[in-house]
Formats: C-alpha cells, structure tokens, sequence
C-alpha cells in the first residue's frame, strides 16, 4: 500500500502557480482529434525539437504545450500563444521552424498563418476578435484549449480541485445538493431533468453502496461536446464526479466512455491516475472520511447504451438494453443500488457552480434554462465547430454570428438540433431561444447538442431517412415499435427518395410515428420518430412533390434526377452515346442525340463527354 | 402456507371507471386481470422478471400518460383505462408490425392454435399487414436450429419477447439463449448461434413451455410412434408417467388435476398401442433401489448427500456443469428407463411364456414408447449408456402434448371414452409411486420406504407435508432410528446450483437431496400443457397426484406385490448383482470445455516433446495470448527446439479472469502475458532439453 497522501490544496495551488510560470512562454497547440488528425503531434514534436535550441539563443523558456480542442476545428491545426495575444490557424508542420524563428524569437507576426474572416477578408490575429469567438460564452469549456489536459498542475493552477476542498470542509451532503439545486443547473445530456433534484433523490436514499456514473458514450452523430470536455479539461469532470459523489454519498464512480474516443480514455486514465497520487480522488480526500474512486468503463459504441438503464446494464456486463423505469436509476441502479447518473457537460459544470456560487450560474441563460451549453455547430456554415452559448441564445445568433452564415451563400434552410432524437428547426425558427422548454415547444430537443446546419441543396425528406436509419440501426431490438416500427417507417422514406411512394403511405408513416413516439419502451424509440415528424411539420410540400410531383426540390434524390440533352446545343459528335455504360442514348453521327431515359441509370458519364456542353442535369 | 391468511391492506383504483381493490400486486396487470379484463400481452411472465418489450399490455394513467401496466405499480387513487384509442392503436400496430417479420405459415404451424400472436391477431381484428414481409409464402429462417433431441428452434417465429432467454437465466441458471445483433436484425440464439446441442441445454424445455409463438418448440416424434403402431410385426408397448394423469384432461376441458389415468389407457388402447403400463410401477421400483443406496450410504457416511437421478434435466445439468457431484448422483436410473430394461428383458420373457413359438415376441420387434411430462426424456432414452445390444431400452418418448395430438388425431372422445386398466403383469402400483409427479414426491417416497426398513416399524401416517408445496426450496429432517436424517427438496436448476454452492462451501449440510429441474417438479414439465400463466394450474394438478396416493391402498413401493414378485422371480433383491445390471447406471463429465484444438506447430514423432496449449478463447485473446504465441513460437525456432515443442491454440480453460492461460504438460499456468513468456519458457521448456 502507498502511503496516504493528504492533500492540502493551497499548497497544491502555489506549487501549481510556479509550475504554470516555469513554462515561460506557452505555445498552445491544439491537439483535439481534429487538429491532432490534422497533424497536431507533428507540429508538437517539431516544436519540442526546438525549444531548447530557443531557450539558449534568448535566455527565455518556451514551452510548447498539447492542449484540449480550441473548437474552431476546421480551421486546424491552431497555435496560439498567449503572451503575444496571437492565434495561428491551419498550420503545418513545416510551418514550425519559421514561427520559432519569426514570431517566437522576434515577436514577428506571421501573416499567412493569421485567420482570414471569410466575408471582410481581413486578417485576424486575436482569438476573440474573430467573429467565431466572440459572440460564445465559455464555462464548461473555459480550459479546453489553454491547458495541458494530461497535467495536473495546470488544472489545479486555474483553481481547479478547489471546489471540492471547500464542499468537502463546508458543506453537508444536503448543502451540496441545494446549491446545485438553486443554480438551475438541468442534465445537459438531452432530457434536462433538474441536477440538483437527481442529486437529492440519491441522497436521501439509504443504502450500503451507491454509484456515480458519468454518461460519457456519446453518440448523436455529429456530436464531439463531451469529447471535447474529456480530452481538453478531463480534471474538471472528475472534480465533478467527485463532488456529486460527496452529495450524494456515494465512494465509487464509473465513466462510461465510447472506446471510439481513445484520446478521451487515455487523458482520463491519466487525470485519474494523477489526482488519485495527489490525494484528490481516493482513500480520506483532503484528510476527510470522504473516499471516492473512479473506474473507466469502455462502451463498444452502441448508441442504445447512452440510455442510462441500458449503460447500467453494459456496465454490469449484460447487453446493453434498456429496462423499463421505474424503478428508476436514483432508486434502483447500478447491480440495484441508488446510482447518479449525469452527462459529461453536467459534471463540467458543477465545479464553477460550487466556486462561483449559484447566482452567478444563474445569471446565463433563461427563466427555465440556466447556465451556457455547448454545442457541435456543423453542417452547411461557414464557421463550424464546437461552441458554448448561454442557453435561451437565439438560433441566427448561433448560425449567422457564430457560424459566419451559410457556405457559398447558399440560402438557410433548416437546422437539425439534438441529432437522431431532435427536429428541424426552419427559417421561422431563427429567433426561437434555444432552451429546453422553446425547442420542445416546437418539436425538437436540445438533445446533446448536436446542430447541423442545412442549405438549400439539402433534401428534407433524405436527412429524415438518414437519421432513421442509424436509429433503425442502433436500435437494440428489445421492444416491437421501435425495433419493427423504425424499419417500417424507414422503408417507407426509402420508398419516397426513391419515388416509389403513394399518398397513402404519408398516412401510414404517421400512424406509425405515433405508435413509435408513445409505445417504445426507452428515449430512443420515443424520439426516434421526431426527425421525421418534424419534418413532416414543416416540410409537407418537400415530401408531396416527391411523391405527387416526382421531383425533389433539392434535386438530391437521385431518382428524381434527369439528365437531358438541349438539342439546340448538341453537334451530334457521339462522344456521349459512346460513354454510356447502358447504351442509354440514340442517334446517329451529326444528328441530336436523345437520351433514353428508362435505360439512363443517371450515373453522369455523357455529362462530362460533352465538347459543348449540351448536356444538362435537373430535376 | 402458514403466512397467507395474514391481512392485507386493501386500496382502491379505478379501471375503466371501475372501482378495482387491490392489495400486493406486484403491478397494474395483475389488478386489471383481477377486474376480469383481459390485458393482452406477449411477454409478461408472472414468476419471470419484467421485461417490458412487447408493448402490447398497454393503459393509459390520468397524469402518467400511456404506460405499461406490467411495468406501474398500483397505487390508489389511479385512473386507468385499458381502451382507448392510443392503447387500441399501439396493440393493433404492434400486431401489424410483428405479422410483416413473422414467418405466416400458420396453418402447418406446430403452435396453431396454441400461438399468442395468432391469437391476439385474430382478437385485435387485424386483417391487414400494410407492410413487406420478411418471409415470403413457403420461405423460413435460414437457421431452422433441428439438431436437440427434444427442442426445435425457429428464428423466423420468434417475437424478442424474450422469454426463453429469462426462463433459461433466471428459472434454470444455465444461460444457453441470449439476444444478439441490432435493430430488425435482432435475434435470440445461443452462442456464436451454436446449435442449441452443442451448448450446455439441459433439455428441460421450459424455454418451449414459455414461448408464445412456435419459435421454440418440442421436437415431435408422433409421426414416428404412428409407424411402429401401423407396422403389424411391432408389438408397442406404453408407459405413462404420474404427472401426465393430472394434466391431459386440461386440453380436453376438464377440471383442473383430474386424473385421467383410465381414459389415457383407453385411449392408448384405441389409438393402437398394444399394451399399457404405468410408469408409478417401475418408480416403486426406483425406490427400492435407490432407498437401499440411500440406507447404505447412511451406513458408510460416504457419498452424502445423496442426489436423486430421476430428472434427466437435472442429471444432465450436473454432468455439464458440475461433475465434482457426479458421484453424489445416486446410481440408480430413472423410472423411465427403469421400466425401458426390465420391459425388454423381463416382459418379453413373461409376454413369452406358454407361447407357441410362431406367438412370441421377438426383442427386435418391441417398441417401448414413453408420455412423459418431460422433454428431456427424450434426449435421455438416446443415451449410450441406455442402449443396449445396440437398442434403447426406450425407443421413443411422447409428451403429455404430443399424446394430446394422437388422441385429437385418432379421433377419439377422450371426454366420453370408458375408462380401462392397465394391462398385466405390472398392474400395480403404489402411491409413492405416483406422487413422483410432484416436487418432494420422490424424497417422501424414499422416506416412507427407508424408515420402514431401517427401523423394521410401520409407518401410520405415511403423509411429510414438509416435503409438499410448491416452493423451490424445502428442509426437513427426519429421525430415523436415532439419526437425523436431513433432506433438502429443489426444484429449478437454479435453486439447484445455489444449494451446491451452499454444499460445497459447507453451510448446508444434507444426507438425501432431491432434485427436479421443472418448477413444481414433472408436474410442470415442459411437455405438459402451458401452465406459466396460473399457479392454480400446478396447485391442482398437484393436488390430483396426492389425492391419487390416498386413493390408493397402497402407499409404500415396498408393500407393491408385484415389485415384491419381481425381485422373487428375476432381481434376486435389491441392489443385486442382476438389479445393477438392469436397473443402475453410471454418468460422465461432459463440460463443454475444450472445443477445437488448432495445431499450431508440431514436433517430430519420437522425440521428448513437449505439449503446450494456449487458450485463445475471447478474454485471453484480449488479454494477449496471440503475442505469447508468438513470442513462444519464436523462442522456440531461437533455442532450435522445433521438434520437441507442440503448440496448441486452445478455446476457453475457464480461467478467463487470470488470463491469458497456458497449459504446458498438463500444468495450468496463468497470466502469461508476452512479457512473461520467456522467463516461463525457460523455466518450464528450455530447462527440460539444456541438460541432454
């Protein structure tokens, strides 16, 4: 046995300041899983080669530091340097040795590197000056990006574990709950149900064992929030856990997180294994009688195991299915003690709820919806990344602020918020408050957070078909309206794209939306049903004209598409006849060719054959 | 049954504006069944645990929306209404939906008839499936599972309803089924979809007596049994074992636990069996001997407790789970089998006798058929040890099911017919015999027998009520002669592990356990009519099997004069030289351990070699045992020893949690990690050669 270490967390707090300061000059490279699939640890290893060679030359140390996701993914890989206000965007490694000796050495700016806003194409060197930046409120993800996710000190220098040591020595259980309670904190994960109140259901159950469990399987597609959190500021989640482990007296936690985000496990096994060597997690906290240990539990990627019955079951080694509630988790969870569960975002935000108190938590957001929430903005914008807002922040603020606008100034058309559960959000919607109550108002969720911005190239009736099939197939089968319904309802959208559908069957795809939304067994069946009754809502004509009209107005759906040829145009070279790999086109050598259209299987090959340009693609 | 007259608290809700009181329930269903409303459902299971998937039991609660009721518990004061138009609609579609991927050939199904699904189709008025189906006319499952000798798996039937996957984990502890694969792929299978004989099925077919549609159903040997009757050289001789008395009647309408004995004789007879015995007889028979094993084990101390063998569900699960307790298995066999060796060794003689020699019966002409409330007895008369001369001694085995389908299919008025005895020798039986049906019923027996002969004194009151009931586990003990004799009576596999657990670590202490894997004993065997939906069902058939045993004059299997004649004549006495050869037997480890063996690399012949295997079951895979492989196969190839060394790869040592695990010479090593590879190698391989 080790021996045991009591923390005491002022000197932990100074002996982290002067570790933050002997980094000297911090050169932040933003090693998220998209800059680091841009080459993020090249540009690092490149940069370490120097840094010696720079600490010689001007008696200056310069550290170059891995750091969380920045959020501003696209424009990856970032590097930023603080100390000369400056951010680079899309750099490359060979980008290193120019910025050592240009900008690190001499303070010169390097203007290629610089952000170019996409509408003034004016270059940026302030992170907050541009637009992306400056209209988010960071709290969750204050850190991500400006610490060393796998160091310790650095968290504990932003004054991080401090929160903990205070409910620890201040609080009672009860205090922690009601704190959290008055802040108006609700479960980021999608359902929203009050923090404090799940908290206090736990609490006051007694029982010789309880649980914390963080729901770290995220798997909307398009959703990297709590990815985001875990690889950037993964302490912030621990100290989260931990407290919520104090308030609700429990000394064991588990995080449920996808093994499809290795970076995410692997900077948690070390926050884990660091705190536990400080004495923040573990036997006696800070010299209490207050014990909490964490245990990474790895998911094998299915989307049913974030329903938090079935992640309980995964846990205990079953399939991951859903049971029926109640009993619910508080009462009856983990191997049937009282068990918490709450989502990554959820637990990031404790630690600032505790230190700065509840009114300042309070002071973001709406009447119902308190605090700032996180969002995966991508799609068909300008600028997309990951973003925190305070909740009640207007969709065009998000889309036009934040997102820059639509890409090649294609016209909005909708927003698919809270992933395969959620709905589309429309024109009419742009001034919708994004909260929990406006957005159920209308139909869709807030979800985890997933925003996918659609133009007007984008088929309505294509993207419900798309999130029921992941939902079809990710459903675990258990219950019969989400298992048959979804596959029914999804060969229904099948037959619509592909221009096979009757009247009839709008008629029957509701009947059997209703049945899904009320008669499945878990959150996945319920919402499964939302994209397309969404779309439904708002799009009716877009569905009409596939199947009355046999066109799709977004001239996606390919078997909508005609290829034709404009026979004022065509020189009858027979170039196309040629390429057609079905013999889809007659005629003969300076005579106009016409195409068959029975046969033309629209791959588009006579498209490009064409000297003249005679040859059209339309609905 | 002491407890049940205790009050309880009554409370109020209202179904369909009804005032409903209600008092423990563990849920709505059960007050709305109590209101005598019908709440349909594919999945729920009264004594299985809440599964909450088919939707089909569903109500809507003023405040609480659309909900389950198998899943809410009543609370007073509740609005519930079990029609209306959403519940109406999700049942209906629900329906809809199932019909589209549910194999429909309904008219050849073994389950016609008895099929929820076609049922609640018919009720719901569903007489449209909107959708494509999964199968087209004529066309099944790819996977039709026909290989158990007592269980069909149908995967094209199946709902998910999931009942034969609880049944199988939470009633018999043997896990053999489980759900695999997402969304409309889902399906339930056993492992990897191994053939349901090649994982550990017991062949107690409770997961066929659970399904609601035919996705699991009893393997049917009715067309085979037809054959032997119409074929005129066979002579077809019968049994029918206690508990099928008590419940044939039920598919004929009538009361609850009437015994029937006399209208299946009857019957038998009229559908063409040539002579008809009860299986009571040869349990008398089984008491003898196993009574005389137990007296002497008693003696000796050796071999306690001892275990009963008549359940062949149980006997199986033993041998595949646990065969540390094998030689706790008393030796005898089971009555079944009992009656299979002294029908054709005895009865042929006695058929024979003062026949002229054109008359008699030759040993390859006799078919012993067995109705059985039991599946796994049809997989018992298939095993080696009972076949002799290359013949069962039990040629074919009928469930109580499938003896309902001949009398259907002979056409013969069960209700009506004039009941018959049983035919000579071997009229007699006892009522020990025939409580045998029952759970304890086999403990109580023995108990009668062995106290009597012990002690040399009459038994008045030949009734151990502690030994009654339908409880899963019961304690008694008996002072027979100054010892304590102590009993433990199961039924369920899973009770049985959790006692053997209990034994092993030595907190229960036992001199005779019985053991029957059906919940309730034969009486609730899987090849009776269903009987999961009401505890009624068990309590009167069981109650038919104990008022048969006061009905009878005889309730001692030693007082049996014609198991006293048989011993004078053919056995000699009990557990004599000529009893052991017909009426005992011997059991096998048969875990399922080692599956294929892959030859990795092989020494030369002759050479000292060297045998090694390693377990590339899952978990030591993940734990690494491919690079230990590796690592080992090319430490060898350095050390030049490549024609000393044999290396297996081996599936799953059972040792999962210390893994990877290597086998070297027999010796189990664990935790033998690529990194660890070499110091064993040196240890335990190179040090063997280096001398020489």
């Amino acid at each position: 046995m080790t021996e045991m270490v009591k923390a005491d967390i002022k000197k932990e707090l100074e002996k982290a300041a002067q570790y933050v300061k002997n980094t000297g000059m911090r050169v932040l490279v933003c090693s998220g899983t998209g800059c680091v699939a841009n080459g993020a640890f090249d540009i690092y290893d490149q940069f370490l080669k120097h840094d010696t060679d720079v600490m010689f030359k001007k008696e200056k140390k310069v550290s170059s530091i891995k750091t969380g996701c920045r959020g501003f993914c696209e424009q990856g890989v970032f590097v930023a340097v603080p100390d000369l206000d400056l951010v680079y965007v899309k750099v490359k490694p060979e980008d290193v040795p120019e910025i050592i000796e240009k900008t690190l050495q001499n303070g010169e700016i390097i203007e290629r590197l610089l952000y170019e806003d996409p509408v003034t194409g004016q270059k940026i060197q302030k992170e907050n000056d541009i637009n992306f930046y400056k209209n988010q409120t960071k709290a969750a993800l204050a850190n991500c990006g400006n610490i060393d996710p796998e160091s310790i000190d650095e968290y504990v220098a932003t004054g991080g574990y401090e929160a903990l040591d205070h409910v620890i020595k201040n609080y009672t259980p009860e205090q922690v709950c009601k704190e959290v309670e008055d802040s108006g904190l609700r479960g980021r994960g999608g359902g929203g149900f009050p923090t404090g109140k799940k908290w206090n259901f736990v609490r006051i159950n007694e029982a010789d064992q309880k649980y914390v469990i963080c729901n770290a399987d995220e798997g909307d597609p398009g959703a990297f929030m709590d990815c985001g959190i875990m690889e950037g500021d993964p302490h912030k989640l621990l100290e989260g856990m931990a407290i919520a482990a104090y308030g609700t007296g429990s000394d064991f936690g588990y995080i449920y997180v996808r093994a499809e985000y290795p970076l995410a496990v692997k900077r948690l096994r070390i926050a884990i294994e660091e705190a536990t060597k400080r004495g923040f997690l573990g036997e006696s906290i800070f010299g209490s009688d207050f014990s909490f240990k964490i245990k990474i539990k790895e998911g094998a990627g299915a989307f049913v195991c974030g329903e938090e019955t079935a992640l309980i079951a995964s846990i205990e080694g079953d399939r991951g299915m859903p049971m029926p509630k109640p009993p619910f988790p508080a009462n009856e969870g983990l191997f049937g003690k009282p068990t918490l569960i709450n989502n990554v975002e959820t637990f990031a935000n404790v630690a600032l709820i505790i230190k700065k108190g509840a009114d300042w938590f309070k002071g973001f957001g709406t009447e119902t919806s308190k605090g700032t929430k996180t969002f995966a903005l991508t799609g068909e914008v300008n600028n997309t990344g990951l973003i925190e807002v305070p909740l009640g922040t207007k969709l065009k603020e998000i889309v036009y602020d934040i997102g820059g606008g639509i890409r090649n100034n294609k016209k909005f058309k909708a927003v698919q918020i809270g992933g395969p559960s959620g709905g589309c959000l429309t024109e009419e919607h742009l001034d919708l408050p994004l909260d929990y109550e406006s957005l159920k108002s209308v139909g869709a969720m807030v979800g985890s957070g997933g925003l996918v911005v659609m133009n007007e190239d984008t088929c309505i009736v294509e993207v419900a078909r798309f999130f029921l099939q992941f939902t079809q197939n990710e459903s675990c089968g258990k219950c019969i309206p989400c298992r048959e319904g979804t596959k029914q309802m999804l060969h229904i959208l099948e037959k619509v794209v592909a221009g096979k559908a009757e009247l009839k069957d709008i008629e029957t795809l509701t009947e059997l939306a209703e049945v899904v939304r009320l008669g499945s067994l878990c959150g996945l069946g319920k919402t499964a049903p939302n994209p397309v009754l969404s779309t439904l809502k708002y799009f009716k004509d877009e569905y009409m004209a596939h199947i009355a009209e046999n066109r799709c107005p977004a001239g996606v759906c390919e078997a909508f598409k005609l290829i034709k040829i404009n026979p004022d145009k065509c020189i009858g070279c027979t170039k196309c006849a040629k390429v057609c790999p079905v013999n889809a086109i007659d005629g003969k050598v300076k005579e106009k060719h016409v195409i068959n259209q029975e046969k033309c299987i629209k791959c588009g090959a006579c498209l490009t054959s064409c000297p003249v340009n005679a040859i059209t693609e339309g609905n | 049954m002491s407890n049940t007259m205790e009050s309880k608290v009554e409370q109020k809700l209202q179904v369909d504006s009804r005032e409903i009181t209600f008092t423990d329930e563990k849920n709505l269903l059960e007050v709305i069944r109590k209101a005598g409303i019908e709440v349909p459902t594919f999945c729920y299971r009264p004594n299985l645990s809440t599964y909450g998937a088919c939707r089909m039991c569903v109500v809507e609660i003023d405040g609480m929306g659309v909900q389950t009721s198998c899943t809410v518990k009543p609370q007073a004061g509740m609005k519930v209404s079990v029609n209306t138009e959403k519940t109406r609609k999700i049942r209906k579609m629900t329906v809809e939906l199932l019909l589209a991927a549910h194999d429909r050939d309904c008219t050849i199904c073994a389950k016609s008839e008895n099929c929820d699904l076609q049922s609640l189709a018919k009720k719901l008025g569903v007489r449209d499936v909107r959708f494509p189906s999964k199968y087209g006319p004529g066309e099944h499952h790819v996977d039709i599972d026909n290989d158990n000798p007592s269980v069909v798996r149908d995967p094209g039937k199946c709902i998910l309803c999931g009942a034969c996957v609880r049944v199988c984990r939470e009633i018999q502890g043997t896990e053999c089924l489980s759900f695999v694969n997402r969304g409309s792929d889902a399906e339930v299978m056993p492992a990897y979809n191994k053939g349901l004989d090649e994982v550990d099925c017991t062949y107690c077919g409770q997961c066929t007596a659970v399904c609601p549609t035919g996705a699991l159903r009893i393997k049917s040997d009715v067309e085979k049994v037809w054959n032997r009757i119409m074929d005129p050289k066979k002579k077809v001789v019968v049994q029918i074992a206690p508990a099928v008395r008590v419940a044939a009647g039920e598919a004929f309408g009538l009361p609850l636990g009437t015994n029937t004995l006399g209208l299946i004789t009857a019957s038998l007879r009229k559908i063409g069996f040539d002579a008809v015995f009860d299986t009571s007889f040869s349990a008398d028979l089984t008491i003898m001997e196993e009574g005389t094993e137990l007296i002497e084990r008693l003696k000796t101390g050796e071999n306690l407790p001892l275990f009963t063998s008549c359940c062949p569900a149980w006997v199986r699960f033993l041998e595949q789970r646990h065969p540390e307790f094998l030689k706790n298995l008393s030796s005898c066999k089971s009555p079944q089998q009992m009656f299979g060796s002294v029908a054709k060794k005895v009865l042929i003689e006695e058929f024979n006798v003062n026949k002229p020699e054109e008359e008699q019966i030759k040993k390859e002409d006799i078919v012993i058929v067995s109705i059985m409330p039991c599946t796994a007895k049809k997989a018992e008369c298939g095993k080696e040890e009972f076949i002799t001369d290359g013949q069962q001694d039990v040629d074919f085995v009928l469930t109580t099911q499938e003896l309902i389908r001949m009398i259907n299919e002979a056409g013969v008025d069960f209700k009506h017919i004039e009941p018959e005895h049983l035919d000579s020798p071997f009229a007699i039986f006892t009522g020990a015999g025939v409580i045998f049906g029952s759970t304890g019923g086999v403990a109580e027996a023995a108990l009668r027998t062995a106290y009597e002969i012990i002690t040399g004194k009459k038994i008045e009151n030949v009734a151990i009520t502690e030994a009654r009931g339908l409880n899963t586990v019961k304690e008694l003990t008996i002072n027979i002669d100054g010892q304590d004799v102590k009993v433990a009576i199961v039924n369920t596999l899973s009770q049985a592990s959790a006692l053997l657990e209990r034994v092993k670590k030595g907190e229960a202490e036992y001199h005779m356990v019985e053991i029957m894997a059906c919940p309730g004993g034969c009486l609730g065997g899987a090849g009776q009519p269903p009987s999961y939906k009401d505890r009624e069902i068990k309590e009167k058939r069981m109650k038919g099997l104990y008022d048969s045993d006061v009905n009878n004059p005889l309730h001692k299997s030693h007082d049996n004069p014609e198991i006293i004649r048989l011993y004078d004549k053919w056995l000699e006495k009990p557990s004599s030289h000529i009893a052991h050869e017909l009426l005992h037997t011997h059991y096998k480890n048969r875990k399922r351990i080692l599956g294929e063996i892959i030859n990795l690399s092989s020494a030369a012949e002759g050479e000292k070699v060297t045998d090694v295997q390693v377990c590339v079951g899952n978990n030591c895979l993940a734990k690494g045992s491919y690079g230990a492989i590796d690592a080992l196969t090319k430490l060898i190839k350095e050390n030049g020893l490549e024609n000393n060394v044999n290396i297996r790869a081996t599936f799953c040592m059972e040792a999962c949690s210390k893994g990877p695990s290597v086998v070297i010479d027999e010796e189990h090593i664990d935790g033998v990690t690529p990194e660890k590879i070499k110091a064993i190698f040196k240890e335990k391989i190179l040090s063997k050669y280096a001398k020489s």
